[in-house]
C-alpha cells in the first residue's frame, strides 16, 4: 500500500492557509486572479477561489491554463498529450497573476505556463501557489505558497488525487516498480 | 488511416481552432523545425492554409514551386526530396500531378511526409478538414447521408472522403453523369446516382465537386449548360435534401456552374468554415507527426 501523505482534512486545511497566505502577502484581492495548470491544478485553483471568496467576500478572475503546446519535451516522439482548451477570461495586461498546480518538481511545467501568460499579455506579476513540492528543480524557479514540502527520490512519483477529478482527496508517495 | 487515427486528428483540430482565434495566433510547438511546402500543381486554399499552419506553430516554412524548381531541367522526384532531406527539412508538403508521388517520397526519407494532393488518387487533409466541418455542425458522424456531387472520376477530393467517411461509418453517394463515374465505384461501398434530385434525397451533407477544365482533353458532358441543368445545385434542388442540409465544396468555386451564386453564399453553406478548418487541420497534423518517422498522411 502506497503510504498516504495528505488526507482529505490536511488538503482542505492547507488550501485554506494558502488562500489567506495569498490575501495576505497581496494585501487584498485588487488587481489579483488565479489561473489553474491543467489538469488538477484546475480544481485547486477553484478550491482556492471558492476559500478566499469566503474569507474576503469577492469573487477572483479565474483562467485555465493547457500548456501542452509550450512543453520543451514535444519533439522527443513520447505520444501526443491531448489538448485542452486554454481560458483566460480577463485581461492579463497589468494583473497580478497566481498559477495554480497541484505538484512542483522540475519546474518545466510552470516555465510552460510562465510562458503561455506572456502571450496573452504583460502581467503585472506571477506568483506561484502549489499544493506539493517535491523538490528536483532543474530550472530556478521556486513557489509562493506551498500546502506541504514533500522530500521525495527521483524515482518516485506524487500522486494527487482530488474530488473532483478522481472522486476522493488523498495525495499519495509511489515508490518505483522494482 | 485508422478510424482512431482520424478521430485524433478531428479532435487535435478543434483545440488548435480555438489558438487561431486568439490575437496572438502562435505556439511555439515546432519552433526551430523547417517545413517544406513542393507544390507542383496551383494552389490558393491548400498551399496557404499549410504555410499559414507551420507558421503559427512557429516553424520555418518555405515554399517551392515545381515550375520555378529544377526539376524543370529533368531533376526526378527522389532526387529533389533527397536534396531537401540532405538540408534537413523536418516535415515535407507535397503536391503533384502523379498519383504516389507523396508515397515514393516518404519510402526515400526519413522525416514525415503530407499528401496534399497526389494527381487523381487522393488528398487526405482536405478529407479530414471536411470531417471537421461536419462534425461541428452534426454531432454523430456515423450513419450521417453524404452525398458527393461531380465529376468523381477526376476528383482527389472525393476519393479521400468515400475513404474517411466509410472508415466512420458515413453513407456516401456519388452523383453525376455516367462519363464522370468510374466503374466498379460501388465497391467502395457507395451508392451511385445519375439523377441529382434522387441522388440528393433527405441528405445531410452535400459535397459539390468543381468542374475542372484545366484536367480533361476530351469533354465528358455535351455542354456546360447541359452540366449545370442536370447536375448544378441550385436553391429549388436543394429542397429535397434536408432541411439542415450542409454544404460543403473544396474551392475553387464555379460559381453559377455546379453551385448557384445563392447557394454558396446562402445559409446552408459552410463552405468558407471549410477553409479556416484546413489551417487547424494542418497544425493538428504537424503536431501529431513530430517526432515519428517513416510516417506518410494518406
Amino acid at each position: 500500500m502506497n503510504p498516504v501523505v495528505l488526507n482529505s482534512q490536511q488538503i482542505s486545511r492547507a488550501i485554506s492557509r494558502i488562500a489567506h497566505e495569498i490575501v495576505e502577502k497581496n494585501s487584498g484581492c485588487d488587481n489579483l486572479a488565479l489561473v489553474g495548470i491543467r489538469t488538477r491544478g484546475v480544481p485547486f485553483a477553484k478550491r482556492l477561489q471558492a476559500k478566499i471568496k469566503s474569507i474576503e467576500n469577492v469573487d477572483l478572475q479565474l483562467g485555465i491554463l493547457d500548456i501542452t503546446l509550450y512543453r520543451d519535451d514535444i519533439q522527443t516522439g513520447r505520444s501526443h498529450p491531448e489538448i485542452k482548451s486554454t481560458e483566460i477570461p480577463f485581461p492579463v495586461e497589468e494583473t497580478k497573476i497566481v498559477l495554480c498546480d497541484d505538484v512542483l518538481f522540475t519546474g518545466r511545467t510552470i516555465r510552460a505556463a510562465i510562458d503561455e501568460l506572456m502571450d496573452f499579455g504583460r502581467p503585472a506579476g506571477v506568483q506561484l501557489a502549489t499544493l506539493i513540492d517535491r523538490g528536483h528543480r532543474e530550472l530556478p524557479i521556486r513557489p509562493d505558497y506551498v500546502g506541504k514540502n514533500i522530500p521525495t527520490s527521483k524515482s518516485q512519483s506524487i500522486k494527487v488525487r482530488l474530488n473532483e477529478e478522481d472522486g476522493e482527496d488523498q495525495v499519495v508517495l509511489v515508490d518505483a516498480p522494482q | 488511416m485508422s478510424k482512431d487515427d482520424i478521430l485524433a486528428v478531428l479532435n487535435a483540430a478543434d483545440s488548435f481552432k480555438v489558438y487561431t482565434q486568439r490575437d496572438i495566433k502562435k505556439v511555439p510547438t515546432l519552433r526551430g523545425r523547417t517545413v517544406i511546402n513542393m507544390f507542383f500543381e496551383p494552389s490558393t486554399r491548400t498551399r496557404t492554409s499549410f504555410e499559414i499552419a507551420g507558421k503559427r506553430m512557429s516553424a520555418d516554412v518555405i515554399n517551392i514551386a515545381g515550375s520555378s524548381s529544377s526539376v524543370v531541367k529533368g531533376e526526378t522526384l527522389v532526387d529533389t526530396v533527397k536534396n531537401l532531406e540532405a538540408m534537413n527539412c523536418d516535415i515535407l508538403i507535397i503536391r503533384h500531378g502523379e498519383a504516389g508521388a507523396a508515397e515514393l517520397a516518404a519510402r526515400h526519407l526519413k522525416n514525415p511526409v503530407i499528401n496534399a494532393g497526389d494527381g487523381y488518387h487522393e488528398h487526405p487533409t482536405q478529407a479530414l478538414l471536411d470531417l471537421m466541418t461536419i462534425r461541428e455542425h452534426k454531432k454523430d458522424l456515423e450513419g450521417l447521408k453524404v452525398s458527393i456531387v461531380g465529376d468523381i472520376a477526376h476528383s482527389r477530393v472525393a476519393r479521400s472522403n468515400i475513404y474517411a467517411m466509410r472508415t466512420l461509418g458515413i453513407d456516401v453517394s456519388v452523383v453525376g453523369p455516367p462519363t464522370m463515374i468510374p466503374v466498379d465505384i460501388e465497391k467502395m461501398g457507395v451508392k451511385v446516382f445519375h439523377n441529382l434530385e434522387k441522388g440528393i434525397k433527405d441528405a445531410d451533407v452535400i459535397m459539390m465537386l468543381r468542374i475542372q477544365m484545366e484536367r480533361q482533353n476530351k469533354t465528358f458532358f455535351p455542354t456546360l449548360r447541359e452540366y449545370s441543368n442536370l447536375f448544378g445545385l441550385n436553391r429549388q434542388k436543394l429542397k429535397k435534401a434536408k432541411k439542415d442540409v450542409l454544404i460543403l465544396h473544396p474551392g475553387p468555386v464555379n460559381r453559377g456552374i455546379e453551385i448557384s451564386p445563392d447557394v454558396i453564399d446562402g445559409d446552408h453553406s459552410v463552405i468558407l468554415n471549410q477553409v479556416t478548418n484546413g489551417v487547424a487541420i494542418r497544425m493538428a497534423l504537424m503536431y501529431l507527426l513530430l517526432g515519428l518517422s517513416d510516417e506518410t498522411v494518406n
